[in-house]
């Protein structure tokens, strides 16, 4: 059924106000990271454009380094998520042993412990292994993950029994059903789960801030926090740069995973 | 013959034992990884924390002095702590239906066939993109009291300046503003995923019946929602108890303790005062909250929420 | 190389509760077509996947020539198996698909590229070997799965209604062309399908199954003249048989069918059926014959006529029951009209009503020169 034309009108001016109003401050950062500090003080819309502020960002702050830690470490909690999750689906999808059915409900039930409330020892765990500073120490607390195995487990299931059923006439083993099968079947909803663990891990905050006490690991979301309490507050343009490559990254992720993500999530959230 | 038949009968219940063991250690092959995981990071850390909360510790978290419940009779009676406590309900409930209906009308909007739709959903979602920190920066700028976006607008009104980060009647509503945003692109992406799962011939049936447009709203689509406004309603109150970025950028628990969330407390507890013993009785405390919480949603909602 | 499977009193049940198969005693020839046919739910499916080993044996013994294979795992068995929704693997193509078993098998590489080609040409897959699944036809699935079952060499092939997500026109083609692979290849070939037709056309024995037990087994044309009880008359055979209660009427020797026919029996019929207190008989539709000079008329009235063009069908209402009849050529018979027929009390079938099993076969049952009498089998 088509819409008539008032209502039309109507609708795309909501919006346009709306996406504005939401958008808004993503962009204003954006603009004022390529003006001059003197405009941006002076209250003027952008006179001049200019890459001064990125630049300052890269010659004063191990901008760089950040953003090689942050690839590191999301991309290998994105890989150990990946395993481990499919791992565990498999199991309680494709095998059938005793206890099956409560080790599932445990782990499901880990979804309801916050990470918050147990940093804690978590801290103490990994300063105990001589892990604060590392790549582990920032990765490894995050691999095992209810809700990427929850989101697995359903599209799983979905693979129709008899394809196992007939490798195992074959003669294939689990192992290999799993990863000569499986993950090929299911390639969408991994990925789906991949940009997800990506963004969440890119975006993390607590872990970083504590798990870290130099540049040599240390993520770019507690770079930006330097940054923020250690730049003169006049230094806006400097500041949304540093913002502007932050985000960069996980927008361009986000454009072009938002269908899959979406799909993947919902199925996650409702079935 | 029938000796030879019992005997048979003994091999094959041998073999069935054989073949359920070897399943088993199979099925927790795949499973191990997680384990470990899983009691290394959570269920170890879980019994610690509760362990921690009868002690008092040295500065590095070493549980030196067994004080039974003295660390929760101190959070009761603490001021400070009874004020996080406030703020942190406050908090959820200024963000979590905001965030919700926001995110809801702005699905229904991105939902209708339009050309160029596509744009909207990608600029609604944006903020899911955005981390913590960066969102707070772009916040912070527009809290400027002196040339922040947010002032210069109440100026052109003629209204005078909010010191919205340290005006103690401002700094909660300004975090709360700064987070629901932040929620928005999330919240919008499963809501939105919600709304295109509802089968179509519901709304054709409608219009035969000559159903209007908000009838068709609330008669099809918040109910066939429900199973998803149900989840992000779950997410959103979660992830409200778990804020802690804004506040360590933005207000570090202040003005005068308003923005003290408990998260942030706890953190500042243990890892600026080294209070090991009574952060851990505050983290305890936060564990129960959102246990309780999950539990009560989901007795309750059970019930109400139409599943498809 | 070829293996027959025995089964010794095989039964299956669900948590020591619902049984699916009650004292299964079955032995499958090597070579042979064997074709297990049931409704829904008869646990034809279930049988057949334990002998593939997907499902365990509760109780009973199950060989694979003389080894006992209960607690075997599927892979040695030795077996293959083509699945109702054919279970390719949506990912690979067409070759990958044949191969994949090979592969796990370790089979050498310039044996795997021989018989791939060998078997892609004679079930005619040669162009489609670099396609996935979903770029094919319904057909071109089956093949790819049929053609994998082929390929592995394996000496017994279970199918498990391999036709039934085909067309009628396809189904047709492919039951012709899955006889003649497994005739090639000497196959023991174990047929799981509810539908009788494909039973009766491809089975060298048949075995029909209802609710766990085996109702009867034997060649196609043995069921279809001689079923060992009601359930296998109205199972197999297309009309199904036609079937009626008989009150029996001493004085005047005929038996009265559903209170309206009334049928001339001999002297020796009646006698031998005179144990037998409820009598039902079975008549094929073929046996309700145009009406002949000097044979015995009946008058039924037609509630329906099909006509076919080579062959018209006519259903009659006899009592509570819907006789057919088939009759060869084009007959122009109207609706309502009471036509005569001819019915013969040699062509009745009788089947004791309380037990179901058969008393008695017609005549097309025996062989030239037999004298009728009773013949029971179990």
């Amino acid at each position: 059924m088509s819409i008539p034309l008032p209502q039309k009108i109507i609708l795309y001016v909501l919006l346009i106000v709306t996406s504005l109003m939401v958008f808004l401050p993503t962009a204003l950062a954006f603009i004022m990271s390529f003006m001059t500090n003197q405009d941006i003080l002076a209250g003027n819309l952008p006179q001049s454009f200019t890459l001064d502020n990125y630049k300052y960002v890269f010659e004063n702050f191990p901008m760089l380094q950040y953003l090689i830690n942050s690839f590191v470490v999301s991309i290998v909690i994105m890989i150990g998520q990946l395993l481990l999750s499919s791992l565990a689906a498999y199991a309680f999808v494709f095998l059938e042993f005793k206890g099956r059915d409560i080790i599932f409900y445990i782990f499901i039930a880990t979804m309801m412990i916050p990470f918050e409330a147990s940093v804690i020892p978590n801290f103490q765990t990994i300063r105990d292994l001589g892990w604060l500073d590392t790549y582990q120490g920032l990765t490894f607390p995050f691999f095992a993950m209810a809700f990427g195995t929850f989101l697995l487990r359903q599209n799983f299931k979905m693979i129709p029994k008899e394809l196992r059923e007939a490798s195992l006439i074959e003669g294939i083993g689990d192992f290999k059903f799993y990863l000569t099968v499986v993950l090929p079947v299911a390639k969408t909803s991994l990925i789906t789960l991949g940009v997800y663990g990506f963004l969440t891990s890119w975006n993390m905050y607590l872990w970083p801030l504590l798990a870290t006490t130099n540049d040599k690991v240390r993520t770019v979301q507690i770079g930006l926090k330097q940054m923020s309490s250690q730049e003169q507050l006049n230094q806006w343009g400097v500041l949304m740069a540093g913002s502007v490559i932050v985000v960069i990254p996980t927008l361009l992720l986000l454009f072009f995973g938002q269908k899959h993500l979406q799909k993947g999530l919902t199925d996650g959230a409702v079935k | 013959m029938q000796s030879s038949r019992s005997e048979l009968q003994d091999v094959f219940m041998k073999q069935k034992r054989k073949t359920r063991r070897k399943n088993f250690i199979k099925g927790i092959m795949f499973l191990l990884p997680s384990i470990i995981l899983f009691s290394l990071f959570l269920f170890y850390p879980m019994i610690k924390t509760l362990y921690l909360s009868f002690f008092l510790t040295d500065m590095a978290g070493t549980p030196t002095v067994f004080v039974g419940l003295d660390n929760y009779i101190q959070l009761y009676t603490s001021d400070i702590f009874r004020k996080s406590f406030i703020s942190t309900f406050l908090f959820v409930l200024y963000i979590v239906p905001t965030s919700i209906i926001i995110a809801l009308f702005l699905a229904v909007l991105a939902n209708e066939k339009l050309k160029g739709v596509g744009l909207f959903r990608t600029m609604y979602s944006s903020t899911m993109g955005i981390s913590v920190a960066a969102g707070s920066i772009f916040w912070m700028y527009l809290f400027n009291p002196s040339m922040g976006l947010l002032n210069e607008a109440l100026g052109v009104i003629g209204i005078d300046s909010i010191g919205w980060l340290t005006d103690p009647d401002w700094a909660l509503i300004a975090i709360s503003l700064t987070t629901i945003w932040m929620n928005i692109g999330f919240t919008f992406l499963i809501l939105l995923g919600g709304l295109q799962s509802i089968d179509q011939s519901l709304y054709e049936n409608a219009n035969i019946e000559g159903a209007g447009y908000f009838r068709k709203l609330f008669q099809i689509t918040v109910p066939m929602l429900s199973p998803t406004l149900f989840f992000v309603l779950v997410v959103t109150i979660i992830n409200a108890f778990q804020t802690f970025g804004q506040i360590d950028i933005l207000t570090k628990g202040g003005p005068q303790y308003e923005t003290n969330l408990i998260v942030y407390s706890i953190y500042r507890e243990a890892f600026v005062n080294r209070q090991f013993g009574p952060a851990s009785a505050q983290a305890v405390v936060l564990f129960v909250i959102i246990l309780i919480m999950t539990v009560v949603q989901f007795k309750f909602a059970e019930r109400k929420v139409h599943y498809q | 190389m070829t293996e027959k499977i025995t089964m010794n009193n095989i039964v299956k049940r669900y948590d020591k509760e619902v049984t699916v198969l009650d004292d299964i005693d079955l032995t499958i020839n090597e070579g042979e077509f064997f074709v297990m046919v049931g409704p829904s739910g008869s646990g034809k499916s279930t049988l057949l996947r334990m002998i593939a080993g997907l499902e365990d044996i509760t109780d009973g013994v199950m060989k694979i020539d003389d080894n006992v294979i209960n607690h075997l795992p599927p892979k040695k068995r030795n077996l293959s198996m083509v699945f109702q929704s054919y279970a390719l693997y949506p990912h690979m193509t067409v070759r990958d698909n044949i191969l994949f078993g090979l592969k796990a098998r370790k089979v050498n590489k310039e044996e795997q590229q021989k018989r791939l080609h060998e078997t892609a040409e004679m079930i005619g897959l040669s162009d489609y070997l670099d396609r996935k699944p979903r770029q094919l036809s319904g057909g071109q699935r089956q093949r790819v799965a049929l053609a994998r079952a082929i390929v592995s060499q394996a000496p017994i092939c279970l199918m498990d209604e391999p036709l039934s997500n085909l067309d009628a026109k396809l189904r047709a083609n492919m039951r012709i062309e899955i006889r003649r692979l497994q005739r090639q290849f000497g196959l023991t070939m174990v047929y799981v399908t509810h539908d009788q037709v494909e039973a009766m056309t491809m089975g060298d024995r048949i075995m029909v199954l209802d609710s766990g037990k085996i109702q009867q087994v034997g060649r196609p044309i043995d069921l279809y003249n001689e079923p060992a009880n009601l359930f296998v008359a109205s199972f197999i055979g297309s009309p199904k048989m036609n079937i009626g209660t008989v009150q029996k009427d001493i004085g005047s020797k005929k038996f009265i069918i559903e209170g309206e026919l009334a049928v001339d029996v001999p002297d020796r019929v009646i006698e031998s059926l005179k144990d037998i207190p409820n009598i039902t008989v079975g008549i094929r539709a073929e046996h309700i014959t145009p009406p002949e000079e000097g044979k015995e008329i009946h008058t039924l009235e037609v509630m329906n006529v099909e006509n076919l063009g080579n062959e018209t069908s006519i259903a009659f209402d006899v009592g509570k029951e819907i006789w057919t009849a088939k009759w060869p050529g084009q007959w122009d018979i109207k609706v309502g009209e009471a036509l005569p027929v001819n019915i013969s009390h040699e062509d009745f079938a009788y089947f004791d009503s309380d037990t179901t099993q058969l008393i008695r076969s017609s005549r097309s049952a025996l062989k030239e020169g037999d004298e009728i009498d009773a013949v029971q089998q179990k």
